[in-house]
């Protein structure tokens, strides 16, 4: 069995690059996937750690599965409301720089 | 019997009915309609308080009370509402409805065209309705709902023009003075719960009996419902309203403003006449006060040139009269002056309003006169009118007032109050309201024509929905004297029917009956002498005299109102207008200075931190890492997780 400090660690790596990916890119879209892949490293991590305790008992052990649903649940809503958004900013203005995107402020 | 009696009971209930319909479904109906149903409503409570009234004359019981459902309880103190249908409120219920009636079929012609002509209506039902509880109460908590039910529709009618300011204030000015009488209404009876234990008019009445005569919280409780009716029935000092309440509508001038509400001080003192017939203080208070007003009223009404606030002054000088009667404790002859004065100032105020519905508006007698030949329904009418009220032997002016005039002379209750100076003061302004009404009708309806010309070919009688209640009502003004007839050698109907009502200890001089008729001699002759000045005054000099005097120092008295309203501007209404502007400088200059002085740097702060909002996405995004981490360093640091 694979130890789960691997699993750990391929997270901390994915989320350290979806982080990187938010910092530097500048299209929206790209953001976005960055955002994704942040959110599933933690799923990562999240199946990772209710594999490891999968004998103490089923409450604990399916916590940690539950939660990976509730994020992938959101996720696809964020998806919908977020793209939804994209796609009316596009419209708009033709462009989905976010660095373009800074009108609110003093 | 009782229950045909009980009927009367409905009367309030129609007129709030009527004032319902007009006022959530007016706007919808066509012109005549409102003033249909208003007019039904209370047409059908005149049918219903006649049939009560031979019923209660026909019975054997004086009084039917009917409980409606209780209303407070507070420990031993207990209150219901009911009414009280005696023979004082049921003659009262009689004028209210009956000249309501004919007032409201004479406002449909007069209204006419009139874009508020349902909220007209609406206001006027109301009015009725407020009227009759305030009539019919049997305690003096539902009194006092009336007592500020028909305030308050005064405060609506005065105010009916509301866009022109002048009204507007007009209603203001009404409804503050009768506020300080309201006041005094309320102390009233404060203090009749804590001395009688109950607001009951009958079980106080009885309770005042059974008390020390001349007992000095009596005193107090009686002039307190002095103050309230100097209020409501415009009596010194507070009698400034009346005449600028005449902004109102004519019609509501003769129902509200001359017939019935402001006779509403009266039927008070009458309605607690037990309690004033146990305290000479207060009844002389009551009676000196009418005295004054009714002479100052007189006084002023000479150099007024507005044909209804001529008739305003005459009102208050009429109600003051009232007053000596009530003060006297002559209850009945109170009423009765109060059932004749309802007749013929209706009629004079509704003919003026004919007078200026047919002049497009003008209310200045200067630009009258003549008027008699082209509107002969009118003119005659407000002949009878005029010498109804000049006290004219045969018309019914001359019965009530004569009948106060002798009363006043063989009062013995305030005999210790000088009596008969009053009574001096009475026939004098008996000469005086003789002069200032020959006036008035000889402004408007004979002599000269001073109007424009182009009005000449448009001058009309009124409609015949306007003459009828004119004629009807003249035909009461001659007749209604005669239910009071000189006591001592005819039989008099209105004394005896009341009795029951207003029965108390009162004891007036026996007089011989020579000294009688010279009694009623004396205020012929002063009706005579009021009436001939004025005819020399007027027709044979011509005003010659009158434009001398024009500038003398009592002409500008007279003009100035008595300088009544100058003194309440300088004493009440500037001081109040002084601390007003002060306090609100001391708002902007202290209040809201100091508000802005602690909010700027506030603002400042709030600017500063604007700064961190670059509005770039990435930066947040930056802060919100770093904020993790640092977050995570902490927590991993602090051992918490080991």
């Amino acid at each position: 069995m694979v130890a789960t400090e691997y699993y750990v660690a391929l997270s901390s790596i994915l989320f350290a690059i979806g982080a990187v990916g938010v910092l530097t890119r500048r299209s929206a879209i790209m953001v976005f996937l960055s955002v994704e892949l942040m959110l599933n490293a933690a799923n990562l991590a999240l199946v990772a750690f209710a594999r490891q305790w999968s004998g103490a008992g089923s409450i604990t052990a399916l916590s940690g599965q539950t939660a990976v649903f509730i994020i992938l649940a959101l996720a696809a809503a964020e998806v919908a409301v977020g793209l939804g958004i994209l796609v009316s900013i596009f419209r708009y203005r033709a462009s989905t720089d976010v660095d373009a995107l800074a009108e609110i402020r003093l | 019997m009782t229950d045909l009696i009980s009927l009367a009971a409905f009367a309030p209930l129609l007129a709030l009915i009527g004032a319902l319909v007009n006022g959530l479904f007016g706007r919808a109906f066509r012109e005549p309609l409102p003033g249909v149903i208003a007019s039904l409503s209370v047409g059908i409570g005149f049918l219903l308080s006649i049939i009560a009234f031979f019923a209660l004359a026909a019975g054997e019981e004086t009084r039917v009370s009917i409980t409606l459902w209780p209303y407070l309880q507070a420990g031993s103190f207990e209150l219901s509402l009911g009414f009280a249908l005696d023979r004082l409120s049921l003659l009262m219920m009689l004028i209210i409805t009956g000249v309501g009636f004919l007032i409201h079929v004479y406002s449909i012609g007069y209204m006419h065209g009139d874009e508020g002509f349902s909220r007209y209506f609406m206001g006027l039902n109301l009015f009725v309705a407020a009227m009759l509880l305030l009539v019919m109460a049997d305690s003096f908590l539902l009194m006092f709902v009336g007592w500020e039910g028909v305030g308050i529709c005064s405060y609506l009618l005065i105010g009916f023009w509301y866009r022109e300011k002048l009204n507007a204030d007009a209603a203001r000015k009404a409804f503050i003075v009768n506020r300080i009488g309201d006041a005094g209404f309320l102390l009233a009876m404060f203090l009749t719960v804590t001395t009688f234990g109950t607001l009951d008019i009958q079980a106080v009445n009885e309770a005042a009996g059974a008390l020390v005569f001349g007992s000095s919280v009596l005193g107090v409780i009686g002039l307190l419902y002095l103050l309230a009716a100097t209020g409501k029935s415009a009596q010194l000092p507070l009698q400034v309203w009346l005449p600028d309440a005449m902004a109102g509508p004519t019609p509501v001038s003769a129902l509200i403003h001359a017939a019935t509400m402001v006779t509403a001080g009266v039927y008070l003192i009458a309605r607690v006449a037990p309690l004033f017939a146990q305290t000479p203080a207060a009844s002389a208070a009551v009676a000196w006060v009418g005295g004054l007003t009714a002479l100052i009223a007189a006084f002023i009404a000479f150099s007024q040139t507005d044909i209804k606030k001529i008739l305003a002054y005459s009102t208050i000088s009429q109600l003051g009269f009232m007053f000596v009667a009530v003060g006297v404790g002559a209850y009945w002859v109170g009423i009765f002056h109060v059932f004749t004065h309802a007749f013929f100032k209706a009629l004079l105020f509704l003919g003026a309003g004919s007078v200026i519905h047919a002049l497009a508006g003008e209310q200045d007698v200067r630009r009258m006169g003549g008027l008699g030949k082209h509107m002969r329904v009118t003119g005659t009418t407000s002949l009878i009118a005029t010498l109804a009220i000049a006290g004219v032997p045969l018309l019914s002016g001359f019965f009530s007032k004569d009948a106060i005039l002798a009363h006043t002379a063989t009062s013995e209750l305030i005999a210790d109050y000088g009596n008969l100076v009053l009574y001096a003061i009475l026939l004098v302004t008996a000469a005086m309201t003789a002069f200032y009404m020959f006036r008035w009708y000889h402004r408007v309806f004979a002599g000269e024509e001073r109007f424009p010309k182009k009005l000449r070919d448009s001058l009309h009688e009124s409609p015949s929905v306007m003459t009828l209640p004119l004629v009807i009502l003249a035909v009461c003004s001659v007749l209604a004297g005669y239910l009071g007839l000189p006591e001592f050698a005819f039989p008099n109907w209105i004394a005896h029917w009341l009795e029951p009502s207003v029965e108390t200890p009162v004891s007036f001089l026996h007089l011989s009956t020579s000294l009688e008729w010279l009694l009623i001699g004396l205020s012929v002759v002063a009706a005579a002498v009021g009436l001939g000045l004025g005819y020399w005054v007027y027709e044979r000099n011509r005003g010659r005299l009158v434009a001398r005097l024009e500038e003398s120092m009592l002409a500008r008295l007279s003009r100035s109102g008595f300088g009544f309203d100058a003194l309440y501007r300088a004493v009440f209404v500037e001081p109040a207008e002084g601390t007003a502007s002060g306090l609100s400088s001391v708002d902007t200059d202290i209040v809201d200075r100091g508000l802005r002085a602690g909010a700027s740097p506030v603002g400042l702060l709030a600017r500063a931190a604007a700064l961190l909002q670059s509005g770039y996405l990435r930066a947040y995004a930056l802060a919100m890492l770093i904020g993790v981490l640092v977050f995570a360093l902490i927590v991993s640091l602090s051992g918490v997780l080991s």
